[in-house]
């Protein structure tokens, strides 16, 4: 028999029973529908999170103090200076721009609204390297730096927590820890992320967070920003950074007071984290998929025993114990296959629910159900079907004709 | 010289349950001519279901020889009996055993799929089903189908591949006596028009005088041959 008739054949018998069939489709639907949606929300999730980091800015690596470590000796903090080593091109010649950052925790309030957030004092090339655009107004002049201004560039997320508008706010006056702040220039949204929104800036002259950040060591910075001068420099750059930071620290052996971490390395870990996330919810998906399968069993072990006279009679008019194996194989196959299309489908608009959701939560995802995943669900849930589908047809082929004819 | 379509010597048939071995069928030896119509009898126990299982190649036998239309067939394996069965024996049993999900062609094609017949497959299905009288139902189910025409298409698909022998058991066990009248009629004019061996196990001795003879068995053993 050609395959045609067998899917004709087994189809007709399939839908001889229908309700019964449909059911047993539905436990392979569910697994299947849970594999594709876990899978999409999770390739998702690491796609948006991967694209926030890349979106922070291009080849950087962001230098920190790392206190605290065993091994180390006499631990110093990060300071201008130190940044300004960074920035000299005949020690670090793959180091394109060196930007200082002070940090600090900021109580906001304007016209009656309150919020917290942090405030970064930086320098005029700091939005450059982080890729900020304005909305409006303009980042900080080299006078206002130079001259600790009391002026702030706001994110869109401050600026609507504070204002409900990001329209019309430059002049207008934030206090940060009662000090007054006019507004010069309001930043465009980039959306929301995983680490809380990327809106949430609150921005001043690196000089005025000297004075008001970081009064008792107006030397010391939080962060340096490095940009390597392209992303094949990144690495040398951060070996660079690595033996200047050492030199002026003056640690020889000891375990390094600081260290240095570039986008790569964020991507890396944050993709190695989506990873594990989605490897286990595919996996409690997969279980259910793996129950569907049991399901697909018991059904064919049913239909094997009902349809014992016929499997009798198929034989008796010339059968081979193939032709009876084939034909239920195929059924069950059909049954699995079924599913796992429709499966497919609905599990790609549970992703694009999940992703909805989230987005609507403050967490952009768009669910990524890719065509590898697809064709694995696809080739799982049919070999599913043929292994779980293997046992009663070999049980139906076996049976004697005669014993078979007899059965009522 | 005689032909013979059947040839059977010293056939038995010993089931094992468990410990005790039951003798079902022991020492029967007969021929069968072919272009013969003859019946088997007997009470039940008698033995009748396994020569007919037997003689269908739906069993081995315990011993002796089996030769069916010049080929032993007494020590075959599962599949070769499965194809002797498709190109050598059209069965014709009692509940009529069709697929109720298929019309009546294809249930008279299913004999013809599993023997690889690709070619005419439908005209040959259509033209068994015109011998028994259904040309005209051919796409019907069995299920609207009375009893007799079930047997008929029953009796079209025995006869699609042109085998050496009809095997029918009760054929008429199953239907009121005017339709068992013409399945009767139809097995003895296909027997007679083209010289169809036809084998008919059968509890009821009016059908039984209408074949040529009628093997009767008693215990196991030949009891008479009439």
């Amino acid at each position: 028999m050609n395959l045609g008739q067998l899917i004709l054949e087994a189809l007709e018998s399939l839908n001889s029973n229908k309700l019964r069939s449909g059911l047993t489709i539905l436990g392979i639907v569910i697994g299947v529908a849970a594999v594709i949606a876990m899978l999409g929300v999770g390739q998702g999730a690491s796609n948006s999170i991967t694209n926030q980091i890349n979106s922070m800015g291009t080849n950087l690596l962001f230098v920190q103090r790392n206190f605290g470590q065993r091994g180390q000796t006499n631990p110093k903090p990060l300071t201008f200076a130190d940044a300004t080593a960074l920035a000299d091109p005949s020690q670090a010649p793959d180091v394109a721009q060196v930007s200082p950052v002070i940090n600090g925790n900021a109580n906001l309030t304007a016209a009656g609204a309150t919020y917290s957030s942090e405030a970064t004092g930086i320098n005029a090339n700091y939005p450059a390297m982080r890729n900020y655009t304005l909305s409006d107004g303009s980042f900080f002049t080299a006078n206002q730096i130079t001259g600790r201004s009391a002026v702030c560039v706001i994110g869109a997320g401050v600026a609507t927590n504070l204002f409900n508008t990001t329209n019309g706010l430059v002049g207008q006056v934030i206090r940060m820890n009662k000090v007054p702040f006019t507004i010069i220039g309001v930043l465009n949204s980039v959306g929301g992320g995983g680490f809380g929104s990327a809106d949430n800036i609150f921005l001043i002259p690196f000089t005025t967070a000297q004075v008001y950040l970081n009064s008792r060591n107006p030397q010391q910075v939080g962060q340096i920003l490095v940009q390597a001068t392209s992303a094949n420099t990144v690495t040398a750059a951060s070996d660079e950074v690595t033996a200047i930071l050492r030199s002026r620290h003056k640690i020889t052996t000891a375990t390094n007071d600081f260290n240095v971490l570039s986008q790569a390395s964020f991507v890396t870990s944050a993709t190695a984290i989506t990873g594990t996330f989605t490897i286990f919810l595919g996996g409690v998906a997969g279980i259910s998929l793996l129950v569907g399968g049991i399901g697909i069993m018991n059904i064919m072990l049913v239909s094997v025993t009902e349809r014992t006279r016929e499997i009798g009679l198929r034989k008796a008019i010339g059968a081979r114990k193939r032709d009876i194996l084939v034909q239920f194989l195929t059924e069950s196959a059909l049954l699995s296959l079924l599913g796992g299309l429709i499966g497919i489908a609905l599990g790609y608009i549970i992703a694009g629910v999940i992703g909805r959701i989230a987005t609507a939560a403050g967490t952009a995802i768009t669910p990524a159900v890719g065509i590898d995943s697809i064709l694995i669900a696809t080739l799982f849930s049919t070999a599913i079907g043929v292994f779980f589908g293997l046992y009663p047809a070999n049980r139906a082929a076996g049976l004697e004709p005669v014993e078979a004819l007899r059965y009522e | 010289m005689e032909d013979f379509v059947i040839s059977v010597k010293d056939l038995c048939k010993i089931y094992k349950m468990g410990e005790i071995e039951v003798t079902a069928l022991c020492g029967v030896s007969f021929e069968i001519q072919r272009g013969e119509i003859l019946s088997i009898m007997g009470p039940s126990g008698s033995g009748k279901s396994t020569l007919m299982n037997m003689l269908g190649c739906l069993d081995r036998p315990t011993s002796g020889e089996y030769i069916l239309d010049g080929e032993p067939v007494a020590k075959l394996n599962d599949d070769q009996l499965a194809s002797i069965r498709n190109r050598k024996v059209g069965f014709v049993f009692q509940s009529f055993n069709l697929l109720h999900r298929a019309s009546a062609l294809a249930n008279v094609e299913l004999p013809l799929r599993y023997g690889g017949v690709n070619h005419d497959r439908t005209k040959r299905a259509r033209e068994a089903l015109e011998a028994v009288g259904l040309g005209d139902r051919i796409h019907h189910r069995p299920f609207e189908l009375s009893g007799g025409e079930q047997q008929r298409v029953a009796i079209a698909r025995a006869l699609v591949n042109n085998p050496a022998i009809l095997m029918a058991d009760e054929p008429t066990g199953n239907l009121d006596s005017k339709s068992g009248k013409e399945i009767m009629e139809i097995i003895l004019n296909l027997n007679r028009e083209r010289k169809m061996t036809t084998i008919i196990v059968t509890h009821d001795p009016n059908i039984a005088a209408q074949t040529g003879r009628v093997l009767h068995l008693r215990d196991g053993a030949l009891e008479a041959v009439l």
